[in-house]
């Protein structure tokens, strides 16, 4: 088990004529959780997008378990599948129960049973406290419940690897706890995940390492305490005073 | 925490209001009280008197006034037109019942191949905007009079050729087009992000589609789509020129057969019973709509 999970080899992504990530190259381990920090604007949406085959890469191959994903490929929808992604707007689907929006890849995309489904889903809800919110619909909870769901949505579809965008950027300050406690779980469980996030103190509790991005690049990538205490390029020193200078 | 809420009478109320004065403060109140009732009631019956006896009084001054009454509204002609017109307008009401669902169809077809991105589909989203082009700008008596009059005189074998078949036809591409623009617009007003989010599942582009896209987009376009309804109903009166006795046609057969315009206002009336309901349904469901946005929701 020596290969990554995922491997992402000189990735670039332009949106018209304006390049946004150039040259990316990152491995994830088995059981990793790395996190993406950087400027508003740096890339790090754009590359969860790519590796979650969400948008068409201009140059570069992204592999998981050692196969290329990236070629367009009718696999494109299994390949899905296996990346849950979770976004900074919840994006639950708003016609839909919990319940509903829980089950619905399950039994559309894995042609599960409803029944099996639902009973796997009211499962993962109670183990996320989210049990009696299982037949709401969205619009009826609050934010850290809309998220959590979201979450649990993702995870409805057992992937392999979890895409988390911002989680708790859109959220009042007193439910980003409900949503980290969740994140720190599956850290727990062993779930390998990539997360951008402004949340500096929670990125350097539960990361594995740490990828700063300035201009669509990896500037520089390590475990946090390398990042956050003694960082190497004068690029992240940079980016950390001003945003530790503002943060609480 | 003192409370600070506005009371009925709009003094601020500086004081920790009681649990009593909370409940009634917070308790639904009547839409309407019985002296508001009686009041509008009031109100509403003096002006009407007012109006309707200021025009009474000035039409019948007028001396054109009787020789109007006597052609346009006569009570024995509205009678005697009355089973005629009646047995007409089903005709109306059948064609709108079988052409409104083909409509609805045809429009969710055209609506969804013309928000398709995929360059694969550029020939068919080609074709359907061709099509709504072409019907939405056309009259829709022009297209009447072009289908029904000219597709039955090729005579061509295996396909109907009655009139009110193609005027059908010509009634169903014209609504249609309208139609299609109404779906479009529901697709359109469906966040990308809700795509973004069925794909990150692994739903394929129709999945996307079919379970996430398209039961919003048709929720936000009923009001639009039920006046679309009203408006067919209107449409199947075009028909008449075609010649098939519908609602319109009867009634002009009456008018020149016994020189009295009543039969026309029947028709109105049957067409204008027909769509009140509609009409205030689709009021009912906008102001739903409008009280669900102020309530606010996420998405
Ligand atoms: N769909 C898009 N079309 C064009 N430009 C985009 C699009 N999405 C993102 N961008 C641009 O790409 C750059 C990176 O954006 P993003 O990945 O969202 O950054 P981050 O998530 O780090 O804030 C930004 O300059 C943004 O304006
Ligand atoms: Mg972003």
């Amino acid at each position: 088990m020596s290969e990554p999970l995922l491997d992402v080899e000189g990735l670039y992504k332009a949106y018209g004529q304006h390049l946004v990530l150039r040259n990316v190259n990152l491995a994830v381990d088995r059981h990793e959780v790395v996190s993406l920090i950087g400027a508003s604007g740096c890339g790090k949406s754009t590359l969860l997008r790519c590796i979650n085959l969400l948008e068409e890469i201009n140059a570069g191959q992204i592999l998981l378990n050692g196969e290329p994903i990236s070629a367009a490929s009718p696999n494109a929808d299994r390949v899905r599948q296996r990346i849950g992604l979770v976004f900074q707007s919840y994006n639950l689907f708003p016609h839909m129960s919990v319940l509903d929006n829980i089950t619905l890849a399950p039994r559309k995309v894995r042609g599960e049973g409803r029944a099996a489904s639902e009973g796997e889903a009211r499962k993962l809800l109670a183990r996320f406290g989210l049990a009696d919110k299982a037949d709401e619909f969205p619009d009826r909870l609050s934010g850290g419940q809309q998220q959590r769901v979201a979450i649990v949505r993702a995870l409805a579809l057992k992937p392999d690897l979890l895409l988390l965008d911002e989680v708790t950027s859109a959220l009042d300050p007193e439910m980003v706890g409900e949503v980290l406690d969740i994140i720190r779980e599956l850290k727990n469980v062993g779930m390998t995940m990539m997360l951008a996030t402004h949340q500096m103190a929670f990125s350097r509790q539960i990361s594995d390492r740490v990828a700063f991005l300035d201009a669509g690049r990896i500037v520089e990538i390590g475990p946090p305490e390398q990042i956050f205490d003694a960082p190497e390029q004068e690029r992240t020193r940079h980016f950390l005073e001003r945003v530790l200078s503002t943060a609480p | 925490m003192t409370v600070e809420l506005a009371t009925a009478n709009g003094a601020g109320a500086r004081h920790e209001l009681t649990d009593a004065e909370i409940e009634r403060l917070l308790a639904p109140k009547p839409a309407w009280t019985r002296a508001d009732v009686r009041r509008s009631i009031a109100i509403a019956a003096v002006s009407s008197i007012v109006f309707v006896g200021a025009a009474a009084f000035l039409l019948g001054r007028s001396s054109g006034w009787e020789a109007v009454r006597a052609a346009f509204f006569s009570w024995p002609d509205f009678k005697a037109a009355f089973p005629k017109v009646l047995q007409g307008f089903a005709l109306n009401f059948k064609i709108f019942m079988i052409a409104e669902p083909i409509i609805l169809a045809i429009g969710l077809l055209l609506a969804v191949i013309r928000s398709g991105r995929s360059p694969v589909f550029f020939p068919a989203r080609a074709a359907a905007i061709t099509f709504i082009d072409i019907f939405r700008g056309a009259p829709s008596l022009l297209v009447v009079l072009t289908l029904g009059f000219g597709v039955p005189a090729l005579r061509i074998s295996g396909v109907p050729n009655t009139t009110v078949f193609w005027g059908s036809v010509a009634v169903i591409l014209t609504s249609s087009a309208y139609q299609a623009e109404v779906f479009r617009a529901g697709i359109d007003s469906v966040h990308a992000s809700q795509r973004a989010a069925a794909r990150s599942l692994g739903l394929s582009n129709m999945q996307a589609l079919r379970y996430v896209v398209l039961p919003q987009a048709v929720r936000r376009v009923i009001p639009p789509t039920l006046s679309g309804f009203v408006a067919l109903q209107k449409e199947t009166a075009l028909i008449s020129v075609l010649g098939p006795l519908e609602a319109t046609r009867q009634a002009q057969i009456y008018a020149s057969l016994n020189f009295n315009f009543t039969s026309y206002l029947v028709a109105g009336l049957l067409f204008i019973a027909f769509t009140i309901p509609l009409a205030r349904f689709t009021d009912y469901l906008l102001a739903r709509a409008a009280q669900r946005e102020t309530v606010g929701g996420a998405v």
